[in-house]
């Protein structure tokens, strides 16, 4: 362990089985006020539905016992709090505590989707106040905020460009998805029906023009874009790739994943994009909490807008908002009840507390990525030199003449105290290490991270047994993914022996 | 490892061996060396039809899937499923006890067609060297 | 700006490192025409009091001092003060996806906890870290059972939430698959007679929801018979998972698809929820979302990892089993704490207070002239009931003694005009079931 990398931390190491192995009969962590109408007879009322005997091996512990449980496991966590994720194209920014407080208010987190309009006018102010703040930042004419995440913000985005072109005749049959996307944008793509054409990138890492010329007929829906690119590149030329696919009838969609190196400097909609999804869990401060939620708001241009899902939100002639579920052409709901109306509360904190000032935030991104790229240019293999804008893409290929890998090399990132950046994407990058620092790095964690990298460059070179090795210094080291594979064990259970696990 | 001379060779990385009017197929070392770990392989009912060309089966690590492509067409008349407990076994004997599917050939010259070892090993040479450029 | 860690000295240093005069040179990769000279047009800055004003005032313009007899999918129930104290904890709240496993152990053994518990409630053998919703959920459920048996027809009672359905129809409309109803009988249950009449052997799936939307229990043991008599599978969608702590697990179902927003998430004007796909280990390999999977490090020690990832679409990519990639993982975390916190005892205490409060209000409006309950099947929480009139207009006139009244049946179902969905939980007081009936009983002596 190279001493002089002053950020190095070790991970907290104290052990905590499962809450069924704390378990014992009797115990109870919870007292309910008591009844203040008749019982009921369970037995007779339900009959032959009746669950007599409980739920087997369900857990029995005291309250402190679950405090000290999860407590305990929220140690083995790293997390955004205690220091920076380099996670290219996550944009793991800070979750401001005050969207927590106002999310949790009585009579925003207390409402019931189903109940009267007029009695929810707060919640529709909500809603139509981010609808306005996301229709400015992204420079398109509507909006839906229904989709739970990015994904499914794609597919609402799929399924809007596919009744546009189902009203004009032919719901075409193919997407073009470059081969730098991100896996959901394929995965998407054949749920809304499409077949999905790979289309190769250039020498730069950006969409071979000529290539995207040839392959745009009017069998094309659409491109499916990520911009900037999923190596951090700008794509230049999407002015003129909007118009080579509105030239033959078919639409450009944005994957907004990385929205962080544009909001306040440029919008979407002024570039020829046609639709795109926002992750408010990335670019908006919304809070990871280990896998979600997240909420991907769809924002289109008004050719779209009739198909948008229901329920859509207007202002009625009494000037109160109001939804309104009676759109004939929309493609229907992707979720019940709306969106994720808690998450999209925070993210209007978070767009309320910058202000225009949003500006700032994408600079300072764009700042602590280009000075973490100059910094480390040289030490790592850089293979497209364009400029970066939030993120930048090394690959390993230096590190790799003595054997050790991108994977390697984050592992040896736990041990400095940070967690890994991305590896192994983009695809078109072998040995990729993708880096994104967002904007709530300081200089200083900034410097602390450069300083890590360097030393585990250094140890490639003349240490790699230490790298190949990592992480040495956490609670629980390498997990054997083959065996977890091969024979899956995914849940607990009461007895010594386990379904198909090997003895 | 040495690549069987009897076996023929696609550029897909799998080999194929034929005695009589039956051919059993797999998975080349280098294809399995690629993959890493096997953790799980999807093989086809018998009788299914292979059409040269087509994928008829897969091969998953922990992390790739590899979707493996019929050197030959006809029918399958035997699967190999000591692969569903032991997977590891294409690790471990990629030409051998590895095997994936023994398919009755509709027509043989579609096999002789294909590389030999020789060949075959000249062209992993050459995709190692590319590999390291 | 309080978010941004640095000073104008250090921007200048840093921009100085990289070799730039200014930060507007970062951005000349961007086509000068596009890139924007005006500060965008947006509310704030506004400081955090101001925020917290700012939804203190939204809070106040909507329902705060009303009782409510909603549920129709989603229910108020308690939920301990505990589980926002470690929900919280910045370790849980702000951590990434568990990709880097080894130190993402306390999410990975909470979601293995999260698995276990929903097997446990569902009788199933393998369930996922969660989905979207429940809405989700069930479409995910369908167009699983559409990989499993290779066929293209799914047959949905009607009596599966309407929200629900429309989810499967906008999915379905895409993919080929075929979705056609079967309505409910007198009972408030499936039609078998008419289940069977459809069941051909191209159905992949027959749907249904127990406690259906209108709170009734359906017979899923002779839904089964029939649906696997034609080598379909039972795929059982469940909103009300308080449910299971007294009602017998649908084990019979292939494919459980459940919404978890009763185990410790506010109703949240519609999210912020938790779904889940619980299924047989045998079809694990075709199900949709994250799972993880216990094994040991290379010291011997027991770790839990992300497993099974070749069905996901970093992987597969277009072959992917879903779509999926971010799911609900704090919400799933918030159902673990919460399930922990009731208990065996305790969920079981829980779901009989509501059975209880149900039947007590159910008996009160009964005695009111005109008012029926609508079916007859057992039910848990929630049951309908037929109103002598108009059930919006009674509604309205609720609203003035500060009640939201139960759900107007007839905007989903126009066979079921004048009969509205009442649901109690342990949160209604005996004195707001009372104001309720006394209050309906005067709407209803009103004259027209």
């Amino acid at each position: 362990m190279n001493e002089k990398v002053t950020k190095a931390t070790r991970h907290t190491n104290q052990n905590e089985g499962l809450i069924f192995e704390k378990s014992s009969p009797g115990k109870r962590a919870f007292d309910l006020a008591p009844l203040d109408v008749p019982d009921a007879d369970v037995a007779t009322e339900l009959g032959g539905f009746h669950r007599r005997d409980g739920i087997q091996d369900f857990p029995e512990v005291s309250e402190i016992e679950v405090i000290r449980h999860f407590t305990r496991l929220s140690t083995w966590n790293y997390a955004i709090d205690l220091g920076m994720y380099p996670l290219g194209s996550c944009t793991m920014k800070y979750n401001p505590r005050v969207n927590e407080h106002v999310a949790r208010l009585a009579g925003l987190a207390t409402e019931h989707p189903c109940q009267p309009q007029d009695l929810s006018q707060g919640c529709l102010k909500i809603l139509s106040l981010l609808e306005k703040c996301l229709l400015e930042i992204t420079g398109m004419d509507a909006i839906t905020l229904q989709p739970a995440a990015g994904a499914q913000g794609e597919l609402t985005g799929l399924l809007l460009i596919r009744a546009y072109h189902q009203k004009n005749g032919n719901p075409r049959k193919r997407v073009l998805i470059p081969d730098s996307a991100h896996g959901t944008n394929p995965a998407t793509a054949v749920i809304a029906g499409y077949e999905v054409e790979n289309i190769k990138s250039n020498a730069d890492g950006q969409v071979d023009i000529e290539i995207l010329r040839q392959k745009v007929t009017g069998d094309v829906a659409a491109l499916m874009l990520t911009n900037p690119s999923t190596l951090g590149i700008f794509e230049q030329q999407i002015p003129e790739i909007a118009g080579i696919l509105h030239a033959k009838g078919a639409l450009l969609y944005m994957d907004g994943a990385n929205m962080n190196a544009l909001a306040g400097i440029t919008r979407p909609g002024d570039l020829g994009v046609d639709v795109m999804h926002l992750n408010l869990h990335k670019t908006f401060s919304t809070p990871h909490g280990g896998g979600g939620p997240g909420a991907g708001p769809v924002a289109m241009k008004k050719i779209l807008a009739p198909f948008l899902p229901v329920p859509v939100l207007v202002k009625k002639g009494d000037g109160k908002l109001g939804l309104d579920y009676f759109r004939k052409e929309t493609i229907g709901k992707v979720k019940a009840f709306g969106g994720n109306f808690g998450v999209l509360l925070r993210a209007l904190a978070y767009i309320l507390a910058y202000g225009p000032g949003v500006r700032q935030a994408t600079e300072d991104a764009v700042t602590n990525a280009n000075y973490i790229r100059k910094q480390l240019e040289g030490v790592f293999d850089l293979p497209y030199t364009r400029p970066s804008m939030h993120e930048v893409v090394f690959s390993d290929a230096i590190q790799k003449r003595n054997g050790v890998n991108t994977m390697d090399i984050a592992k040896r990132l736990i041990d400095y105290g940070f967690h890994p950046y991305t590896t192994a994407f983009p695809l078109i990058v072998p040995g990729a290490l993708m880096i994104e620092p967002t904007e709530s790095e300081s200089k200083e964690e900034c410097d602390f991270f450069i300083s890590a990298m360097k030393a585990i460059a250094d140890e490639a070179e003349n240490a790699p047994e230490v790298v190949k090795t990592a992480p040495h210094t956490t609670r629980i080291r390498r997990l054997d993914e083959v065996a977890a594979a091969r024979k899956p064990v995914l849940r607990w259970k009461p007895e010594a022996k386990r379904s198909g696990a090997a003895g | 490892m040495s690549y069987p001379t009897n076996f023929r060779y696609t550029k897909d990385h799998e080999w194929i061996d034929v005695k009589g009017d039956v051919a059993t197929i797999g998975i080349t070392d280098y294809a399995q060396s690629e993959l890493g770990d096997v953790v799980f392989v999807e093989l086809p009912a018998v009788g299914t039809a292979l059409t040269t060309g087509k994928t008829f089966s897969s091969v998953e690590s922990v992390k790739a899937v590899s979707e493996i492509y019929a050197p030959a067409s006809g029918e399958v008349v035997e699967a190999n499923t000591t692969l569903q407990t032991k997977p590891e076994t294409i690790n471990s004997d990629p030409h051998g006890a590895g095997w994936l599917v023994k398919v009755k050939l509709a027509n043989l010259a579609e096999v002789t067609a294909l590389m030999d070892a020789a060949a075959y090993e000249a062209f992993i040479e050459q995709k190692k060297k590319e590999a390291s450029a | 700006m309080r978010y941004l860690p640095k000073s104008p000295a250090e921007r200048q240093e840093m921009l100085a490192a990289i070799g730039v005069k200014s930060v507007d040179e970062l951005f000349a990769s961007i086509p000068e025409q596009y890139r924007l000279r005006k500060p965008l047009n947006l509310p704030g800055p506004l400081s955090e009091t101001e925020v917290i004003q700012y939804f203190q005032e939204r809070a106040g313009e909507n329902s705060l001092g009303y009782a409510s007899f909603l549920g129709a999918g989603v229910y108020s129930h308690l939920r301990s003060v505990v589980t926002d104290a470690l929900l919280q904890r910045g370790e849980f709240l702000t951590s990434y996806t568990p990709y880097q496993a080894e130190i993402t152990q306390g999410t990975l053994q909470a979601i293995f906890e999260f698995q276990t518990l929903m097997c446990q409630l569902t009788g199933q053998e393998v369930a996922n870290a969660s989905m979207y919703d429940g809405s989700t959920a069930t479409t995910e459920a369908v167009l699983m059972a559409e990989r499993i048996t290779g066929k293209h027809r799914v047959l949905v009672a009607r009596s599966l939430h309407p929200e629900y359905r429309d989810v499967l129809r906008t999915y379905a409309r895409n993919s080929g698959l075929s979705v056609e109803e079967i309505s409910f009988a007198e009972s408030g249950g499936v039609d078998l007679a008419k289940l069977k009449a459809s069941l051909t052997d191209d159905v992949c799936a027959v749907v249904v929801q127990s406690p259906n939307f209108f709170g009734s229990l359906e017979n899923l043991g002779s839904l089964a018979e029939a649906t696997h008599s034609v080598g379909a599978l039972l795929v059982v969608a469940v909103t009300e998972a308080l449910s299971l702590a007294v009602v017998k697990p649908p084990s019979e179902a292939d494919i459980v698809a459940m919404e978890g927003q009763s185990f410790g998430l506010p109703p949240s004007y519609g999210g912020p929820f938790v779904g889940v796909v619980a299924s047989r280990e045998k079809y694990v390999r075709q199900m949709p979302g994250r799972l993880a999977g216990q094994t040991v490090d290379q010291d011997g020690k027991r770790g839990f990892v992300l497993t099974l990832a070749t069905r996901e679409q970093h992987i597969r990519r277009e072959k992917a089993t879903s779509n999926i990639c971010t799911n609900q993982a704090l919400c799933a975390l918030a159902a673990t704490i919460h399930l922990s916190l009731l208990g065996k005892e305790g969920i079981r205490e829980l779901a009989e207070q509501n059975l209880a409060k149900a039947r007590f209000a159910l008996a009160a409006l009964q005695r009111i002239p005109g008012v029926k309950r609508t079916f007859t099947a057992p039910f848990f929480n929630e049951f309908a009931i037929e109103l002598p009139r108009s059930v919006r207009m009674v509604n309205s006139e609720l609203l003035q003694s500060k009640i939201i009244g139960p759900y107007v049946l007839g905007s989903a179902y126009p066979e079921l005009t004048k009969h509205a969905l009442v649901c109690v939980t342990e949160t209604t007081t005996r004195e707001q079931i009372e104001t309720f009936a006394s209050a309906l009983r005067t709407a209803l002596e009103r004259p027209l």
